[in-house]
């Protein structure tokens, strides 16, 4: 499997199970008022502000096969995480949760409460509520979200070189390719990944700026 | 046939609140209060969008609140139609949509046919695929109406629905409101800061303040006889002079004021020798041509010590010569020109005996500012 298909696989299952997450958590975090909030909030952004590599080298640790965590989590997928693509997926979940929240979060912070009361006191039961008022009008939110998670995921190299190491088809990823063709000169290639890369993250910042929450 | 509105609230945190009132079918009920006094939190807790420590809110046999028995019906189960201060339309739907999603239990043609009649009775017909952002402020505030009376509410909340709007407009919803209720057997509170709207619009009045109700009754009742000198401070009123009941007849007081002066008023509960504050409605002053003589009845004189143009009338503050307190009123520009009134003219007014209103000085709160004293300035 080349570079490319290994980035989206992971990028794909990244995002298809944050995307719910987010959306929850997002959620909780809008409306919700209590004391612990910002400890809890500090605790999901905390991948924003540590260095990948210092995350990676704690998931190295939960994965080890010598340790409780890593024995339960063998047998729960039935091998060693360290160096595989579930433990690489696992990895990229925990990394990107912020980018996953943080999107969905504004966008339902940006809601109107009266908009979700006015529809409580017409009848609209919270489901139905969240149905036809909060999904319609935070669905940039969402769209914001899934882009920044997916194009993320696309580009990390830290954790990724630390907890999947860089096995051809499994575990190398785009910029582990880069990282390998440039320390064995191949500039081309490189050049090549980089450009994809490059084009893909301005796609998807352009995606990211339009997905504006204000109506 | 609709119930009447009962509510009955009490807490201390984290705001005071201390509210028991009343609304009849087909009534309109004003709650007025300076902002923060309370009403909007009041009108939340019978929507059931806020909770209070105690409480009960009754709709006739339905009870949507009772603390004691742990009762608290969430909003979809209160069955009220509210109108949000800045409307909370559905910015994403139609103006149809936005009324057909307040009905539910019935097939969509239905749903259709009852917004668009709601439309058509709030002056909205032909903007049904119009979206809230294109709409005016008052076509706003109509949809909003029409989707909160869409779900035959069994009580109908306004919470300022005319602040967001202009003084023309304003008047024109004043009008359909007014021809809208007609049909409305349901209690109705309106919840504004503006005594000239409940004037307009209410049927009877409860005033609020830090949270407390100081008074219900008659809109007419409640603003010509305030209870308190806090109530009639609140409700607008200036001119507040400290007397002490001189004589009581059977059809009319007589009051003494400082200085000896006399003034005569309704008949009242008042022993003679209470200390009283009199409450004296620019609508009771009439003031004297300088041709007139000084013989007439409940006459104070005194000289205008400022008079402020403002439009086609003059606001005039008198000060008066035996009274340490000065009168407030407003005559029309014309008739002050044709007078020559201005600042340092000396004047005459006389008081209409029946628009003379009596209120106790004791029943002055502690905590209101306005203290009083013996013989003091009000």
């Amino acid at each position: 499997m080349s570079p490319f298909l290994v980035s989206i696989k992971l990028a794909l299952w990244t995002t298809l199970t944050l995307l719910p997450v987010g959306l929850l958590l997002g959620r909780w975090l809008a409306f919700a008022q209590f004391r612990a909030k910002p400890l809890v909030e500090s605790i999901l952004f905390l991948p924003l502000v540590l260095p990948p590599t210092v995350i990676g080298y704690y998931l190295l640790l939960v994965f080890s096969p010598q340790t409780l965590t890593g024995t339960l989590a063998s047998r729960l997928f039935g091998e060693p995480l360290v160096f595989t693509f579930p433990g690489l997926v696992i990895a990229s979940i925990l990394v990107n949760l912020p980018f996953a929240v943080q999107p969905m979060q504004i966008a339902f912070a940006a809601l109107p409460h009266e908009v979700r009361e006015a529809a409580w006191v017409s009848g609209l039961s919270p489901l139905r509520t969240w149905w036809h008022v909060e999904l319609p009008l935070t669905w940039q939110g969402m769209l914001a979200s899934a882009t920044l998670v997916f194009s993320h995921t696309l580009g990390e190299f830290g954790v990724v070189l630390l907890v999947g190491g860089n096995i051809d088809g499994v575990t190398r990823t785009v910029s582990i390719a880069i990282y390998d063709s440039v320390q064995a000169f191949d500039m081309q290639t490189a050049g090549w990944y980089s450009f994809s890369l490059l084009s893909f993250s301005l796609l998807a910042l352009v995606i990211v700026r339009n997905s504006n929450p204000a109506r | 046939m609709t119930d009447s509105l009962s509510v009955c609230l009490s807490q201390q945190s984290p705001i005071v609140l201390n509210v028991d009132l009343v609304c009849r079918p087909g009534e309109m009920l004003a709650l007025i209060g300076p902002s923060g006094s309370g009403k909007s939190t009041v009108l939340r807790t019978i929507a059931g969008l806020q909770s209070v420590s105690q409480g009960q809110v009754k709709c006739g046999n339905q009870v949507w609140l009772d603390s004691d028995a742990g009762i608290n019906l969430t909003p979809q189960r209160r069955r009220v139609g509210m109108v949000f201060q800045h409307y909370a339309l559905f910015p994403h739907k139609s103006v149809l949509e936005n009324v057909k999603l307040a009905i539910q239990g019935l097939p969509e043609e239905e749903r259709c046919r009852k917004a668009s009649e709601w439309l058509a009775r709030t002056n909205m017909t032909g903007l049904e695929l119009r979206k809230p952002g294109s709409l005016s402020g008052g076509q706003r505030q109509r949809v909003a109406l029409a989707r909160a009376l869409a779900r035959e509410p069994s009580a109908l909340l306004l919470d300022e629905p005319f602040s967001a709007v202009d003084q023309q407009t304003r008047r024109k919803l004043y009008r359909e409101l007014a021809q809208l209720r007609a049909d409305l057997p349901i209690p109705i509170l309106l919840v504004t800061h503006d005594i000239s709207e409940v004037q307009q619009l209410a049927d009877s009045l409860c005033l609020i303040h830090r949270g407390r109700t100081l008074q219900q009754g008659a809109v007419q009742d409640v603003i010509n006889a305030p209870r308190t000198k806090e109530i009639a401070r609140l409700l607008g009123h200036q001119n507040l002079i400290s007397a002490k009941v001189l004589e009581r007849q059977e059809k009319h007081t007589i009051y003494l004021l400082e200085s000896d002066e006399r003034l005569t008023g309704p008949a009242c509960d008042f022993q003679p020798g209470a200390e009283v504050i009199l409450l004296i409605p620019p609508t009771a002053i009439t003031v004297l041509d300088a041709q007139q003589n000084g013989m007439q009845d409940n006459l104070l004189r005194g000289y205008v010590r400022d008079a402020v143009g403002l439009g086609d009338e003059l606001s005039i503050r008198m000060h008066l010569d035996t009274v340490t307190k000065s009168l407030r009123f407003r005559l029309p520009l014309h008739t002050a020109c044709e007078q020559g009134i201005r600042t340092g003219t000396p004047l005459g007014v006389t008081i209409r005996p029946s628009g003379i209103h009596a209120i106790a000085t004791d029943s002055v709160q502690p905590e209101s500012s306005t203290t009083e004293h013996k013989w003091t300035s009000c």
